[in-house]
């Protein structure tokens, strides 16, 4: 089927070429996770283990968040199961490379396949119920999988977890410093980041807005909703998978813990105070969640006080999240208040 | 001239509310029909029955001779059979080039093409041709939410013809626009249906628009068809006097 616009007819003229964006191809957002990836590889000098962890964590949990980011804000379906997704990955990558001695590579994918269709299998209910009710459905999930990993000793340690969860190679070289495994984490946040980038600027990502917008009208459109809801919930549950199998190897030990109920939430505060729905929401987000605290140990106890105080006026001020307001702040600079366009 | 569709005895009930009540019509090629009658009389239930929105209590419709009663609105659109609602649905956060080349671009290619291939999935050109085509080429670029309610009602009309559809089911295209644009809008409306044959329904209160647009006009009261015929048999019956035009 061909629009009435391809057909010639006086009444059609066409509008002038638009400004290509740096050959078509790449955009501020992509230029922006380069620069930020080439910076990780070397901000770490002088940081110390416990700086260079921190910033690896941030970065793992970055990507728990991005998946997070397409479930709920581009797709705008409510999930409290993103820690349990990567619970999921975390044990099933400790399990593998500690008990049967495959490799971590094998591992990471296992951890993204087998995520992948538990998400996929947890979105059929999302077809049927919404909202606060879809929020639910997720929130029994979680607890669920939590009592798996707490209960099930005999498979995953219960309380006392697992422990001696190796680091990879990487062509011969072991990654298990510090610094090197950081950098290992630099590269697969980076192209895990550049891949949702990709889906997220390609049909599919216009898709998933359309979903969270109006899935009646999607529909009217064309727009298989049940088929795009499956994957929102699938693909955004696999990089929970992924962020668990490098969860696990950076902390060497896991145990049910930061993969209960309440981590879940702590990651949907990461998405709304990064920006739900903007690409570089998930690393704002999980600056603020992970490494703000880290700034705030000076205030000893009070801590926690003051990330509450900075979460709640950031989000009153703009419920857009940090994302909105530097768009807001970019918006106001040059003046272009309006300004459409991709997020 | 070919049957596009074909509804049956259909019926929809909400209860003890007959909202449609065995309403039987054809619509042929090329043809504009319209739909007029008083508020409540189950005009956009009668849509959304059609369309898979809403779940028929009996009937049948039929697209161009196939069985498509209780298809999903999705399966329906890649079948040819675009809308728009009463209320205003483009979508406020994509830009009017986006939400143009939305309308589009599932019936480009496959999914995974769709994934692997292009930003605009090769509408950019025909978006930014239908965009000239309904006049709103200085707004390419502003997001759909940011415009006013009659550019977005062109804009509305506008996503209904993306992927070229044979048959454009329009709900109240004129409501709430102003006498410039609806007259703009009617030029497009009809400039569409001659070059492409597209064969539409129209729902409308706005009488003139649609004695002046439609080739033959349906009239509904409580959930029936009261008269049938070309605008001016519509206009002289004395039933349609009596239950909706008013002397």
């Amino acid at each position: 089927m061909t629009a009435p616009a391809t057909k010639g007819s006086a009444g059609l003229r066409t509008t002038p070429a638009r400004a290509p964006t740096l050959g078509g191809f790449a955009d501020g957002t992509l230029i922006t996770l380069a620069l930020g990836a080439v910076i990780l590889w070397f901000a770490p000098s002088g940081m110390g283990r416990y700086g260079t962890y921190v910033l690896s964590l941030w970065l793992v949990m970055a990507i728990a968040v991005m998946g997070l980011n397409l479930t709920l804000g581009y797709a705008g379906l409510k999930s409290l199961a993103q820690a349990a997704f990567m619970g999921i990955g975390a044990y099933i990558t400790a399990l593998l490379t500690t008990k049967t001695g495959i490799s971590w590579y094998a591992a990471f994918a296992i951890s993204g396949i087998a995520t992948f269709a538990v998400g996929l299998l947890l979105g059929f209910p999302a077809l049927r119920v919404k909202a606060h009710y879809l929020a639910f459905v997720t929130l029994a999930f979680s607890t669920l999988v939590w009592l798996v990993m707490r209960n099930e000793q005999w498979l995953t340690g219960g309380v006392f977890g697992l422990s001696n969860i190796p680091r990879p190679s990487l062509f011969g070289f072991k990654l298990d410093g510090a610094l090197a495994f950081h950098r290992f984490v630099v590269v697969v946040t980076f192209l895990l980041a550049v891949l949702l980038w990709w889906m997220i600027r390609s049909p599919w990502g216009r898709a998933f807005t359309a979903l969270r917008e109006n899935p009646i009208r999607a529909a009217s459109l064309g727009i298989d909703t049940r088929m795009y809801t499956l994957l929102a919930f699938a693909i955004g549950s696999a990089y929970a998978g992924f962020a668990g199998a490098l969860y696990a190897p950076l902390v060497e030990f896991i145990d049910p813990s930061p993969f209960s109920l309440s981590q879940s939430f702590f990651l949907l505060l990461m998405v709304v105070a990064g920006g739900a729905g903007y690409l570089l929401g998930p690393f704002i987000g999980a600056l603020l969640g992970v490494v703000l605290p880290e700034w705030l140990r000076f205030a000893g106890s009070l801590y926690l006080i003051i990330f509450a105080a900075i979460v709640m006026l950031l989000l009153i001020a703009c419920p857009q999240g940090m994302s909105g307001l530097i768009e807001r702040g970019w918006a106001w600079i040059t003046g272009k208040n309006k300004a459409g366009g991709g997020r | 001239m070919s049957q596009v569709l074909e509804v049956t005895n259909l019926h929809k009930a909400f209860g003890g509310i007959k909202a449609v009540n065995g309403v039987s019509f054809s619509v042929n090629e090329g043809e504009i029909l319209g739909i007029i009658g008083p508020n409540g009389c189950g005009k956009s239930t009668l849509f959304n029955c059609i369309l898979g929105q809403l779940e028929p209590t009996e009937g049948s419709v039929k697209l161009d001779g196939r069985e498509v009663t209780n298809m999903r609105p999705s399966e329906l659109n890649r079948l040819g059979v675009s809308r728009t609602f009463q209320l205003l649905q483009v979508f406020p956060e994509l830009t009017v080039r986006e939400n143009l080349i939305l309308a589009g671009q599932e019936h480009q290619g496959s999914m995974l093409s769709r994934f692997f291939g292009a930003r605009d999935a090769g509408l950019g050109e025909a978006a930014d041709r239908m965009i000239s085509f309904f006049k709103l080429g200085h707004l390419i670029d502003a997001k759909a939410g940011g415009l006013s309610y009659g550019q977005q009602k062109l804009l509305d009309a506008a996503m209904a013809f993306m992927a070229g559809p044979r048959l454009v089911l329009l709900d109240e295209p004129a409501g709430g626009v102003n006498l410039t644009m609806l007259g703009d809008l009617k030029e497009r409306l009809r400039a569409i249906n001659a070059e492409q044959g597209s064969t539409f329904v129209v729902i409308e209160h706005n009488m003139d628009f649609v004695m002046s647009l439609c080739t033959r006009v349906l009239v509904l009261a409580e959930g029936k068809v009261l008269a049938e015929g070309t605008p001016a048999e519509v206009r002289a019956n004395p039933a349609v006097i009596e239950a909706y035009l008013g002397h």
